[in-house]
């Protein structure tokens, strides 16, 4: 359009100074831009550089070689073996359906596992491979490995997982690991990174709990360069870790072997224990179980079965239970009297059946009374009116203190699952725990094992230990530690009388060799390794008024859970004492019938370090032993066969 | 002076007319360009494609039509200018009913060899027709009120057509290169203080209000607007995609971590590192010294238009010399401040480096009426 020239000069005068007003505006702003660049590329350069690093750079853990476990004679008890895993990567694989439809006519697919890895691949980026069958046999990886061409995106992993070749024999002892639960992670205030390795195992219970630390080794790393989702683009570097420790522990898996199987179906437990060291040579539980099981993740039915099954497999009795030691209990109220200075030996008392303390009668096992006892005879014919007058005069503080000196009422530093401290009971923890004033029949049920006092397995045969030796010995159930012997103080005097021990040990050995001695019966021949023991026979509850009306009278006529436990305690050879041992046949009846044998048997194999002659039994039952120990050796070599097929 | 006033024997004619180009602004462009290229080639893994050889392709196509809009007159682009705003309001209105569905937001128009998207092309005719406006406009009209409310007619119509696609990014660019065409156009300044003082005020009523009986807006609104202020609330979300281009653009330093280097964009860490986000990878590859690099190429554009504009005694060609410029500058101001952490992600990319047909097809449009206009400039006899 037609504009006078005073005009255009006007538009371009608001132009050009608008032009340039704008323009300068357009300077300062892209200033300011210029500015934002050098404080961020400048002044904080490195610390975005520090956060790309950290963006670029994974660490990945790798999973240390867990410390293995081995015998006193470096027999196998825990190792680790290859297990070997499939992995399906969805990139890779293209038609998933079509290559698992294939694998599945290679390899025996489990429905369950198979769902969880379709559900895992949605859920994960396609280049991850996930694990489609876990634990595969050799022969199953070769087969997939020939067929490699056709299964596109297939790949075998390798991985080390723990094994216990011994089956159920160590179960309640090594233990055995697991997967790490939340659990796990809680009892660590800074959970060390290796444990979030995924499929990483750590000890759940027994020695591998225990151990852990020392076991688990240290994890070694690797760092990799990822993109932003998570794909391993190269390896940077990488530093091996350190394998755990290996642990040596104190068991002999030749006698353990055969203590479980002499032990049979029973719910029974035995400890044996090397006088030297107060190494545990055997520390058996009854009936076991086997530790792969939970290692592999038990189904459901077998844990139900393990759970509910009344012989309580999953206990571990040596340690964990502890019961009414009964007539064990004699030597203790023997030792505390002589010690307090209120009883010799040759002191006798009367046993008429029964003692009447405070108006209440208390019977002996025998109705009809022992007659005279002195100590021996007391103690060998296991009469309880004698350690009812013993109480009587000695008092429970004083029955206290010497069961706390020969080892009871602590719990034992073995690095096995809930070691119970058993209980000594006085007045204190009476009126503490109960509410209730001592009575004085209270002491009388003490003094000879029954009523509040309780007792492991291995508080028993530490007893017998002790009693055996005059000294502290404690148990000892790690040998070496990566083959540094664990420090062995010699074991402390106990500061008694020798003269005492002398005696309680000479009825002991009456126990088992005297004509009268309750577990004569079960007594060993062979001369220099005769043994000196202790029957005893725990309540679990009396027969009742009713029942005895019904005709129960003894044992046989009650239901298999209200029968006494059978305990037994010994050591041997007497004259030279190298080995204590402790039977305790839950629900088994009388201590010389059901405990004694097994502790005789157990005790020979120990001296002898295999099956004994038969010249160490009496002659009456060296038919009856013939048979029992070929019986057990087949059963062993069947266990071991079986044991070794399918690992 | 205007066009018709001409001493037409002095203005080239022919291919003479190349002679006339502005050179300088051809160059810049083609540099700026480049480094698109370079920087394409580089995101790609060092590779042409799939970005840096369809982009150079279409930038050739792009000079083409440059030169081509550059030898038409002048005055034919401003009578075009109605017809061009028409054209691309129906366009808009096309994508609104026919358009394909893009990102989560309709924004483009397939043609076959290219994605065409409107709201590009009425950039550039929102400012030929706002110059035009101007130019017809009696100066002494400039301000009075009633020739006020057409331009912000002209402005409002493709912006609010824009915001329904949602595409805030180039609302904001369209309302902001219209006000500021406006503003220099001459439009009295009392009409700029009273919108800025009459937004800000509601803006801040609308922030005052939040927590009080009369509050103006929902809670998850105000939450929404929290996380598109400061993505740094939404770590893992909205706030993940900024982080990581600020962690790029930071650990460049001052010279980079080197041409195909950098592990933000290498290891796709950064977002968009194509498009909206390219600027980091630059950044991160060639640090502080690279990206100013940049910046200055983007000045000295500005500064050439600038030039160029006040140079120009005809009205329009100065009005759309500048509008273009601004626009330009529109483009990579926010583009930066955005991927500088400085302004919220709105979704613009970054003028002639960005992988895009459309933005860059019709920015050398833009600049082909640019050099038109500079070509064709009346010259005193």
């Amino acid at each position: 359009m037609r504009r006078t020239p005073r005009e255009t000069q006007e538009s371009a005068r608001r132009i050009t100074r608008r032009g340039l007003i704008l323009g300068g505006g357009q300077l300062v702003f892209a200033s300011v831009l210029a500015l934002r660049m050098r404080h961020m590329q400048v002044d904080q350069a490195d610390e975005f550089r520090l956060l790309a690093e950290e963006n670029r750079i994974n660490i990945r853990l790798i999973p240390p070689a867990r410390g293995r476990i081995f015998d006193r004679e470096g027999r196998i008890i825990a190792e680790n073996e290859q297990t070997y895993r499939i992995t399906l990567t969805r990139e890779d694989a293209g038609d998933v359906a079509t290559v698992i439809r294939r694998l599945g006519q290679l390899v025996e697919l489990d429905e369950d596992d198979l769902n969880r890895a379709l559900v895992e691949m949605e859920r994960t980026p396609p280049f991850f491979p996930v694990t489609v069958a876990d634990r595969v046999k050799w022969e199953d990886i070769s087969r997939v490995a020939v067929n490699a061409p056709a299964l596109p995106g297939v790949t075998t992993e390798v991985g080390l997982s723990r094994f216990y070749p011994n089956r159920a024999l160590y179960a309640h002892v090594a233990g055995y690991v697991g997967p790490v639960s939340e659990r796990d992670l809680g009892r660590y205030e800074d959970p060390p990174p290796v444990l979030r390795i995924p499929r990483f195992q750590i000890g759940k219970v027994g020695v591998e709990s225990k151990y852990e630390e020392k076991l688990r080794g240290s994890a070694g790393a690797k760092r990799v360069e990822v993109n932003a989702v998570g794909r391993v683009m190269r390896e940077l570097d990488r530093r091996e870790g350190v394998a755990g420790a290996d642990l040596q522990l104190t068991v002999d898996t030749a006698l353990q072997d055969y203590v479980q199987a002499r032990l049979g179906p029973e719910s029974a437990s035995v400890v044996v224990m090397d006088l030297e060291h107060g190494d545990l040579l055997a520390i058996a539980s009854s009936p076991s179980y086997d530790p792969n099981k939970f290692v592999r993740g038990i189904s459901v039915k077998d844990y139900g079965e393990l759970r509910d099954n009344d012989h309580r497999p999953l206990a571990s009795k040596t340690v964990q239970d502890a019961y009414p030691p009964g007539s064990t209990f004699k030597m203790v109220t023997a030792l505390a009297a002589m010690d307090a200075g209120l009883m010799t030996p040759d002191d006798t008392v009367w046993c008429p059946g029964h003692l009447e303390v405070g108006g209440r009668k208390f019977h002996c096992w025998k109705r009809v009374g022992h007659g005279h006892m002195n100590l021996e005879q007391s103690l060998r014919e296991s009469c309880d009116v004698y350690y009812y007058e013993l109480a009587l005069k000695v008092g429970i503080e004083r029955i206290a203190a010497m069961a706390r000196k020969l080892g009871m009422g602590e719990a034992h530093d073995i690095p096995m699952s809930a070691v119970t401290s058993g209980l000594v009971p006085d007045k204190a923890w009476k009126l503490r725990e109960r509410g209730a004033d001592w009575v004085i029949g209270d002491s009388v049920n003490a003094a000879i094992g029954q009523g509040f006092v309780l007792a492991s397995p291995l508080q028993l045969a530490v007893l017998s230990a002790r009693i055996a030796t005059g000294r502290a010995i404690t148990p000892r159930l790690v040998k070496s530690i990566d083959g540094v012997e664990t420090p062995r103080p010699p074991a402390a005097d106990l500061g008694l009388n020798p003269n005492h021990l002398l005696q309680v040990r000479r009825a002991m050995y009456a126990v088992s060799n005297h004509r009268h001695g309750t577990a004569y019966r079960s007594r060993i021949v062979a001369e220099g390794l005769r043994m000196a023991g202790k029957t005893g026979t725990s309540q679990v509850r009396n027969i009742t008024a009713a029942e005895r009306a019904r005709g129960v009278t003894s044992n046989d006529d009650l239901p298999w859970d209200r029968r006494d436990h059978a305990l037994f305690v010994n050591f041997a050879p007497y004259e030279n004492p190298r080995i204590a041992v402790s039977v305790v046949v839950e629900h088994g009846g009388g201590g010389s019938t059901a405990a004694a044998p097994i502790a005789r048997d157990v005790s020979l194999q120990a001296l002898y370090g295999e099956d004994p002659p038969l010249e160490a039994y009496p002659t009456a039952d060296r038919r009856r032993i013939k048979a029992l120990q070929e019986r057990l050796a087949r059963e062993r070599a069947l266990r071991h066969a079986g044991g070794s097929d399918s690992a | 002076m205007t066009y018709l006033e001409y001493n037409v024997k002095t203005v080239p004619t022919g291919w003479r007319k190349i002679l006339y180009m502005n050179w300088p602004l051809v160059l810049l462009l083609t540099a700026v360009a480049g480094i698109g290229f370079l920087m394409l080639y580089s995101v790609a893994g060092g590779s042409f494609s799939p970005w840096a050889e369809p982009q150079m392709k279409r930038f050739g196509l792009g000079m083409v039509l440059m030169l081509t809009v550059a030898m038409v007159p002048i005055y034919f682009w401003r009578n075009m200018a109605l017809l061009a705003y028409i054209g691309s309001l129906g366009l808009l209105l096309m994508v609104e009913f026919f358009g394909a569905v893009g990102m989560g937001a309709q924004r483009w128009i397939d043609l076959g060899f290219m994605r065409l998207q409107p709201s590009e092309l009425m950039k550039v005719a929102m400012v030929m027709l706002l110059a035009a406006y101007y130019d017809r406009l009696p100066l002494s009209r400039t301000s009075r009120p009633l020739w006020v409310i057409v331009p912000i007619l002209i402005i409002l119509l493709p912006t609010g057509l824009v915001l329904t696609q949602p595409d805030l990014g180039t609302a904001i660019l369209l309302m902001t290169a219209g006000g500021l065409m406006m503003f220099l156009a001459g439009v009295h300044w009392l009409y700029f203080a009273t919108v800025i003082g009459a937004a800000a005020g509601g803006i801040w009523a609308v922030f005052q209000s939040r927590g009080t009986e009369w509050q103006l807006l929902k809670d998850y609104q105000f939450r929404r607007i929290d996380t598109f202020l400061d993505p740094s609330t939404d770590p893992l979300g909205a706030g993940y995609h900024i982080t990581q281009a600020k962690i790029a653009m930071g650990s460049g330093g001052w010279t980079g971590r080197g041409f195909m280097q950098g592990t933000q964009s290498r290891l796709n860490f950064l977002p968009e590192k194509h498009t909206d986000f390219i600027f980091n990878t630059l950044a991160e590859e060639f640090g502080f010294v690279g990206g100013v690099s940049l910046l200055a190429l983007y000045v000295l554009i500005l500064l050439f238009c600038i030039a160029a504009a006040v140079q120009n005694r005809d009205r329009f060609s100065s009005l759309l010399i500048l509008g273009v410029g601004l626009t330009f500058f529109l483009f990579f101001a926010v583009n930066m401040s955005m991927v500088m952490g400085l302004a919220p992600v709105v979704g613009v990319p970054l003028p002639m480096v960005s992988y895009g047909g459309s933005a860059m097809l019709v920015l050398m449009l833009a600049f082909g009426m640019v050099q038109s206009a500079h070509i064709h400039r009346p010259r005193q006899a």
